[in-house]
C-alpha cells in the first residue's frame, strides 16, 4: 500500500531528491526500520566501549569458571571467570572499528582509482584495470592472510602495525577492487552525458569535473556497495582474529570463538553462541538495510517485478 | 573459436606477471631479508650466510650492475627480481623451511585430498541451491519465497567458522553420527569428508540460492518468458525448458567466481577436521612462518583462478555465439 501511495505522490510531482526520497522508502518498511533501530544500538555500543561506559573491566572475573548462562551470570562466564556478556558488547568496539577503517580505507583507493580509470579512458585505463585484474585474480582469503602475514609486526610510517591496525588495514588494502570495477563502469557512462559535456564547454577543470561533478552521481553506489560489503569485512575480521593473524589482547568476536573452541569439549556453549548470535544479529541487519538500500538508492530496480 | 581462444590467452599473461610483481613486492620487498629470523638470534654468521644463500637473498635485487657493465649479459640478470619471477613460472619453488621437502611435490601430494573434499562439496552446493532457488522462483512474491528469502539471509550472516564448531561439535563428538576428524585415502575418504561436506554446503546455501533467485528472477523479466506464458505453456515448463536454460550463463560464472569461496572453506575445513589438504599445507606455514610455502601457495591457486577464467571463458564463447572478444 505504501508503494502505491509513493508512487502517486511522485506523479502528483511533488519534487524529492534521491537521498530523501531513498530515506522515505526505507522507513516505510518496518522490517528495515528494525534492522536500523539493531545497527544504531551496535554503533551505540562501540562508541561506549571507546568512551569507557561500557564493558570497561572486561578482563576482571565475575564469578567462578564455566558458568552457564544465568539471571546472575548473564550470557555465562569464560574460562578464565570473566563474563561473556561484557566480551561480547566490547566485540562490537572492535567489529565496527575493523569495518568503519577498512571501508574507509578501500573507499578512499577504489573511487579515486575508479573515477580516473573511467573518466581518462586510454593507457590510465588499462593500467589500472590491470591491477584490479591482478589483485582480484589472487583468491581473497589467501591474498588478505598473505597481506596480513607479511604486515604483522612491521612499522608504517613509524607507526608500529600490529593487532587490529593489521586488520583493517589489510582488509581495506585487498577489498578496493569491486567498487573500483563498479565506478569505472559508471563513469565511463558518464563521461560523454550532457551535464559533464557542459561543465566541460564551461572551463571546468578536469579535477573539478571529477570531484565535483562525476563523482556525486556515482555517489550512491559507494553506499550501496559498503552497506553489504561491511559484512564480508565483519566476517572477515574474526577469520582474522581467529587465525592469530589479527586482534590479540581484546575481545574481539573471532577471540571469543578461538576461546571457546577448547571451551566445548566441556559441554561450554555460551561463549560462541554469544559470539554467533552478536555476529549473526548485526550481519543480518546489515544485510537487510544493504538491500533495502540498493533497492530504494537504484532507480532501475525500481518497477518490482509482477 | 582459435584464434579466440590464443587471443584470450594472451590475456592471461598479463595478469600472471602482475601476480609475480605483487608476490615479489610481498616476499621479498617488503619483509627484507628472513634470515635472522629463521636462523634465530643465536645464530654465527656462517648459518646466516647459508641460509642466505639457499635463498637466494645474497643476490642483488633488481639487477646486477657490475656485471652489466662488465658486459655479462646473463649473470646481470641473476638478481632476485628475476629469479623470483623465473622460479616462480617454471614451479622450481624452494625447499619449505621447516620439513625441508620440495615445494611443488609437497602441494602435489596433498591435492587429491583437498580434490577430495571441494569437488563434493562444490556439485552439491551449486545442485542444492539451483534446486531451491528454482523453488523460490516458482513461488515468487509468496509467503514462501519471503520465509525463504529471509532464511537464506540470515544463513549467510552467521560465520563460517560457528557452522563448524557448532557441527564438529554435535554432529561428530556429541551424537558420533560422523567421525570427529580424520582422513583416509581411497574410498574410505567418504566417510569423512561427509561432514565437512555438509557443513561446507550449509555455510554456503544463503549466498547462492538468493544470488540464482536474483538470476531466475531476472530472466522471468525477459521477453521471451512472456511469451512463452502468453502462449499458454504452464509454469514448471518455462521454469525448466527456458528459465534454466538461460540462467546457465550467470550459473557458469558463479561457478568460477566462488573459487576463492571455495578456498576458504577448504582451508577452514581442512583444518577443523585435520585432512591433510593444501589448506592445512597453508596454515600450517602461517605458524611456522615458512615464507616460500606461502609465496608458493598464493602464486598457485592464483594460477588455478587465472585458468579457472579462462575455462569459463571458453566456455562462454561455446555456449553463446554473440561473445568474443574486441
Amino acid at each position: 500500500m505504501t508503494e502505491a501511495a509513493l508512487t502517486s505522490d511522485i506523479a502528483v510531482g511533488k519534487g524529492r531528491s534521491l537521498w530523501a526520497d531513498a530515506w522515505r522508502r526505507l522507513l516505510s518498511r518496518k522490517l528495515v526500520v528494525a534492522s536500523l533501530i539493531v545497527i544504531a544500538v551496535f554503533v551505540m555500543v562501540a562508541l561506549g566501549v571507546y568512551a569507557g561506559l561500557i564493558a570497561r573491566d572486561w578482563s576482571e572475573p565475575v564469578g567462578p569458571r564455566y558458568q552457564r548462562p544465568s539471571l546472575e551470570h548473564g550470557f555465562g562466564t569464560d574460562f578464565l571467570g570473566r563474563s561473556v556478556w561484557r566480551k561480547t558488547l566490547y566485540g562490537a568496539k572492535i567489529s565496527l572499528t575493523v569495518a568503519f577503517l577498512a571501508s574507509l580505507i578501500s573507499i578512499c583507493i577504489g573511487l579515486p582509482l575508479g573515477a580516473i580509470a573511467g573518466y581518462f579512458k586510454g593507457w590510465i585505463d588499462e593500467l589500472i584495470v590491470w591491477l584490479f585484474t591482478t589483485v582480484n585474480s589472487i583468491p581473497y582469503i589467501i591474498l588478505i592472510l598473505a597481506f596480513a602475514f607479511v604486515l604483522q609486526g612491521k612499522t608504517l610510517f613509524g607507526y608500529p602495525l600490529r593487532g587490529i591496525s593489521v586488520v583493517y588495514l589489510v582488509i581495506g588494502l585487498t577489498s578496493w577492487v569491486g567498487l573500483c570495477r563498479l565506478i569505472r563502469g559508471e563513469v565511463l557512462k558518464h563521461r560523454d552525458r550532457d551535464y559533464v559535456m557542459a561543465a566541460r564547454a564551461y572551463g571546468c577543470s578536469r579535477s573539478r569535473i571529477i570531484l565535483g561533478h562525476v563523482i556525486p552521481n556515482v555517489a550512491h553506489l559507494v553506499i550501496i556497495n559498503f552497506s553489504l560489503r561491511f559484512v564480508s569485512f565483519i566476517h572477515a575480521e574474526v577469520i582474522l582474529s581467529f587465525l592469530g593473524l589479527g586482534v590479540k589482547g581484546e575481545p574481539s568476536w573471532g577471540v571469543m570463538i578461538d576461546d571457546a573452541r577448547q571451551e566445548l569439549y566441556r559441554g561450554c556453549w555460551w561463549q560462541l553462541a554469544a559470539a554467533t548470535l552478536a555476529i549473526g544479529l548485526l550481519c543480518l541487519a546489515l544485510n537487510i538495510v544493504g538491500d533495502a538500500l540498493r533497492d530504494a538508492l537504484d532507480p532501475k530496480l525500481r518497477q518490482g517485478l509482477e | 573459436m582459435v584464434s579466440y581462444i590464443i587471443r584470450r590467452l594472451l590475456y592471461a599473461i598479463p595478469t600472471i606477471l602482475g601476480v609475480l610483481l605483487i608476490t615479489f613486492i610481498l616476499f621479498n620487498l617488503i619483509p627484507g631479508d628472513p634470515s635472522y629470523d629463521i636462523a634465530g638470534k643465536s645464530a654465527s654468521a656462517e648459518t646466516i650466510a647459508e641460509i642466505r644463500r639457499e635463498l637466494g637473498f645474497d643476490k642483488p635485487r633488481f639487477l646486477d650492475t657490475e656485471a652489466l657493465s662488465q658486459g655479462r649479459i646473463a649473470a646481470a640478470f641473476d638478481s632476485q627480481f628475476f629469479n623470483h619471477f623465473r622460479n616462480t613460472l617454471t614451479l622450481n619453488f624452494p625447499r619449505s623451511l621447516t620439513s625441508h621437502e620440495p615445494i611443488w611435490d609437497e602441494i602435489k601430494s596433498r591435492a587429491p585430498a583437498s580434490l577430495t573434499l571441494a569437488a563434493p562439496m562444490f556439485i552439491g552446493l551449486i545442485a542444492t541451491s539451483i534446486a531451491i532457488a528454482l523453488v523460490v522462483a516458482f513461488a515468487r512474491g509468496s509467503w514462501v519465497d519471503t520465509i525463504l528469502v529471509f532464511i537464506c539471509v540470515v544463513g549467510m550472516s552467521i560465520p563460517m567458522l560457528s557452522y563448524i564448531l557448532f557441527g564438529q561439535h554435535y554432529l561428530a563428538y556429541e551424537l558420533g553420527w560422523f567421525p570427529i576428524l580424520g582422513y583416509e585415502s581411497g574410498m574410505q575418504a567418504f566417510k569423512y569428508i561427509a561432514l565437512p561436506c555438509l557443513l561446507g554446503i550449509a555455510s554456503g546455501l544463503g549466498s547462492y540460492v538468493r544470488f540464482y533467485r536474483t538470476v531466475m528472477l531476472d530472466e522471468m523479466r525477459s521477453d521471451y518468458v512472456r511469451t512463452a506464458f502468453a502462449k499458454g505453456l504452464s509454469s514448471p515448463r518455462v521454469l525448466f525448458k527456458h528459465v534454466l536454460k538461460n540462467a546457465m550463463i550467470p550459473i557458469i560464472t558463479t561457478l568460477v567466481l566462488s573459487i576463492p569461496f571455495l578456498f576458504l572453506g577448504s582451508l577452514l575445513l581442512e583444518r577443523f577436521f585435520s585432512i591433510p589438504g593444501m589448506g592445512s599445507y597453508f596454515l600450517d606455514a602461517f605458524n611456522s612462518r615458512d615464507f616460500p610455502v606461502i609465496n608458493a601457495m598464493v602464486f598457485t591457486t592464483s594460477l588455478l583462478y587465472v585458468l579457472g577464467q579462462l575455462v569459463t571463458d571458453i566456455c562462454y564463447a561455446l555456449v553463446d555465439p554473440r561473445i568474443s572478444l574486441r
